[in-house]
């Protein structure tokens, strides 16, 4: 993914840092607008190294990210029932440091196992969410009047709906596969996106290059892609990782409903299993309390960073 | 635009807002979802019916009629609070089982509603006022890390460590088996304690938010010419922060507060689950378990009912504690 272009009508640098050499010499349009945005992203990363939660969260996240890559490559024989062969219900040990489950499998296995899968279905359902999301908030404040409207009384709804009562309706009409999940999470978080982007869209809109670019006769849709779009991705960046925090919460509560894709390890359904197999009440608390700790971590990551480029992008933020 | 008007036009949007809800419900459960609807209303047992049988659910559910005269009876029936039969609990009208479970749930999260603002509001006023402070670190941390953890991971935490470990708190349900021959205040006791470890979990759950919104509102008001205004005129600090600073920042959170309940009645649902509490979310649970797909759509109409009702009443709340939103 290509990294934002951050204020690109905004020339002054973000934070004290001395602007990188703009490119004083000549060239096509395209290496001028290449060096500008390598320009706003080198910019963008000091002022986010600066940010110490942000980094926190950062660290994190790389952390689990090599976890998932790992667990892409190792082999599954672990994660299932028939060939385990661990004691059951044991406590960490050298052996299973995270301890085992009831039917003797290692919760070390099962967590790396479920890492990857989580975290895709964080991230694709948040693809979705911001496709939907963007769409709807840039229709709705570029075209304004009756379109608008009708979009933000559907989104208001949309945002009223006790999202977990209608993603388990969906998911329980529709089957539990994890393509269904990830559905169901984008289609009930779409609408929070919506009202930020239309915000973002409607004041764009009423900026003097807009204005210019359409007495020079510009399209409707050379003026959403070329200006407005690049204004409200900043926004719908930093809105995209909070939502992929929201959305690794939905599965994890979706997957303990059952309702989660029973073919996959996720960190939810490891904690289903743990709750149906009375790990609370028979005391094996590391049957949940890892899993659990896995999905807060990587929660925490995403909000972290979330916060962060919230702070960078945001100037309104920034001062205070 | 005038206080009637804008009375008028919020009460009309909330009534659209609730047609909406039940022709998407009408849509959802009977147009969109896969498969057989004889099968969908015998909960997968379609199949072993006879031909006799199976003509006999087609006439009595009229799905022989147009889907618009499908909706209509829908429709009527809707409004009559005719939500069709549970098949889970034996045929009884989805609507009465609907109530019995109601008011555990509305006592759960009407407690965790109550604890979590209180505290949520008193700890963001302080944090905001001495912004960066030790309070304000320890505060923002805390909150962020309850704000990652799934609310019934939460639960089962609480519930490993006070009712199997301790044995403080009983594991498991809404009220203890014997409760007959406790007494009223007997049985007060026993429900109270029954529902300190859900409330406590919702509460914990979401403290958080309205922290978040309640320093980041008082934020943005100390920014104000105003408070600026009152300082030079002398005005004692205390009476800043109480007068002027609180006052105008409780405005977002009230309508927080209608807003999240959509989120606390979703996150009753796992809770609920943990503790053996029942109340609309286990029902919920057992619905999705039973696949009682009738249940299941009064759950989600009545639901986002209450959700769109609480929305008009923060509203009209909102347009009589700040005028200008009337004006606007």
């Amino acid at each position: 993914m290509q990294t934002p272009p951050l204020h690109t009508d905004v020339e002054t640098p973000l934070t004290g840092d001395p602007l990188p050499p703009a490119s004083l010499e000549p060239g096509s349009p395209r290496k001028i607008a290449w060096t500008r945005r390598r320009a706003a992203a080198l910019r963008f990363w000091h002022a986010f190294r600066k940010d110490k939660l942000g980094m926190l969260g950062l660290t994190i996240l790389v952390l689990f990210v090599a976890v998932a890559i790992f667990a892409l490559f190792a082999d599954e024989t672990g994660t299932e029932r028939i060939n385990a062969e661990g004691p059951i219900g044991a406590p960490p040990s050298l052996d299973y440091p995270m301890g085992t489950d009831e039917s003797g499998r290692s919760v070390l296995t099962l967590v790396i196992h479920g890492t990857p899968v989580s975290l895709l279905v964080g991230l694709s359902a948040t693809v979705i969410t911001m496709v939907i999301g963007t769409l709807v908030g840039i229709v709705a404040g570029y075209r304004g009047r009756a379109t608008d409207v009708v979009l933000m009384r559907v989104t208001d709804w949309g945002l009223a709906i006790p999202w977990l009562v209608l993603a388990v309706v969906l998911a329980s009409i529709f089957g539990t596969s994890l393509f269904v999940i990830v559905l169901v999470i984008g289609v009930t978080t779409w609408p929070s996106t919506a009202r930020l982007v239309r915000a973002q869209a409607l004041s764009v809109r009423e900026r003097n290059y807009v204005e210019r670019a359409r007495a020079l006769g510009a399209s409707n849709w050379h003026i959403i892609s070329r200006h407005i779009l690049p204004n409200v991705m900043p926004i719908v960046m930093a809105n995209a990782v909070l939502i992929v925090a929201i959305a690794i919460l939905s599965e994890s509560a979706l997957s303990f409903l059952g309702l989660g894709d029973p073919t996959r390890v996720t960190w939810g359904q490891i904690l289903e299993q743990a709750s149906s197999g009375q790990a609370a009440t028979a005391g094996w608390w590391w049957w949940l309390a890892f899993p659990g700790a896995c999905i807060s971590a990587v929660v925490l990551a995403f909000t972290l960073i979330g916060f962060a480029l919230d702070e960078i992008i945001n100037p309104k933020l920034r001062k205070r | 635009m005038g206080t009637r008007r804008y009375v008028f036009k919020k009460v009309g949007q909330a009534l659209l807002t609730l047609v909406a809800v039940t022709i998407f419900n009408f849509f959802l459960f009977r147009v969109w979802s896969p498969g057989d609807p004889v099968s969908f209303l015998t909960r997968g047992q379609g199949a072993q019916l006879s031909l006799a049988e199976r003509q006999d659910i087609i006439r009595n559910y009229g799905l022989d009629k147009s889907t618009w005269g499908q909706f209509s009876d829908f429709a009527g029936d809707t409004l009559r609070g005719d939500l069709g039969l549970s098949s889970f609990y034996q045929g009884e009208p989805v609507l009465d089982v609907f109530l019995r479970f109601l008011w555990p749930t509305l006592l759960l999260v009407g407690v965790a509603t109550i604890v979590s603002t209180v505290f949520g509001i008193w700890m963001g006023i302080r944090s905001g006022w001495n912004r960066g402070g030790a309070f304000d670190r320890f505060s923002m941390g805390s909150s962020l890390l309850l704000y990652s953890m799934p609310e019934f991971w939460l639960g089962m935490l609480l519930l490993l460590l006070f009712s199997s470990t301790l044995g403080w708190f009983p594991v498991s349900g809404r009220i203890s088996l014997d409760s007959s021959s406790l007494g009223t205040f007997g049985y007060i006791a026993d429900m109270a304690h029954h529902l300190f470890l859900p409330a406590l979990t919702l509460s914990l759950a979401y403290l958080g938010e309205y922290y978040l919104v309640m320093r980041s509102s008082l934020i943005d008001v100390l920014g104000e010419e105003y408070i600026t205004t009152a300082r030079a005129k002398g005005v004692k600090e205390r009476m800043v922060l109480r007068r002027h600073a609180v006052r105008n920042a409780l405005l977002p959170t009230v309508t927080l507060v209608a807003l999240s309940l959509g989120y606390v009645l979703g996150g009753a649902i796992t809770v609920e689950v943990v503790f053996g509490y029942q109340g609309l979310g286990l029902l919920t649970y057992t619905a999705i378990q039973a696949s009682d797909y009738w249940l299941l759509q009064g759950i989600f109409l009545f639901s986002t009912a209450a959700i769109i009702l609480a929305n008009l009443a923060s509203d009209l709340l909102y347009a009589y504690l700040d005028p200008r939103v009337r004006e606007a």
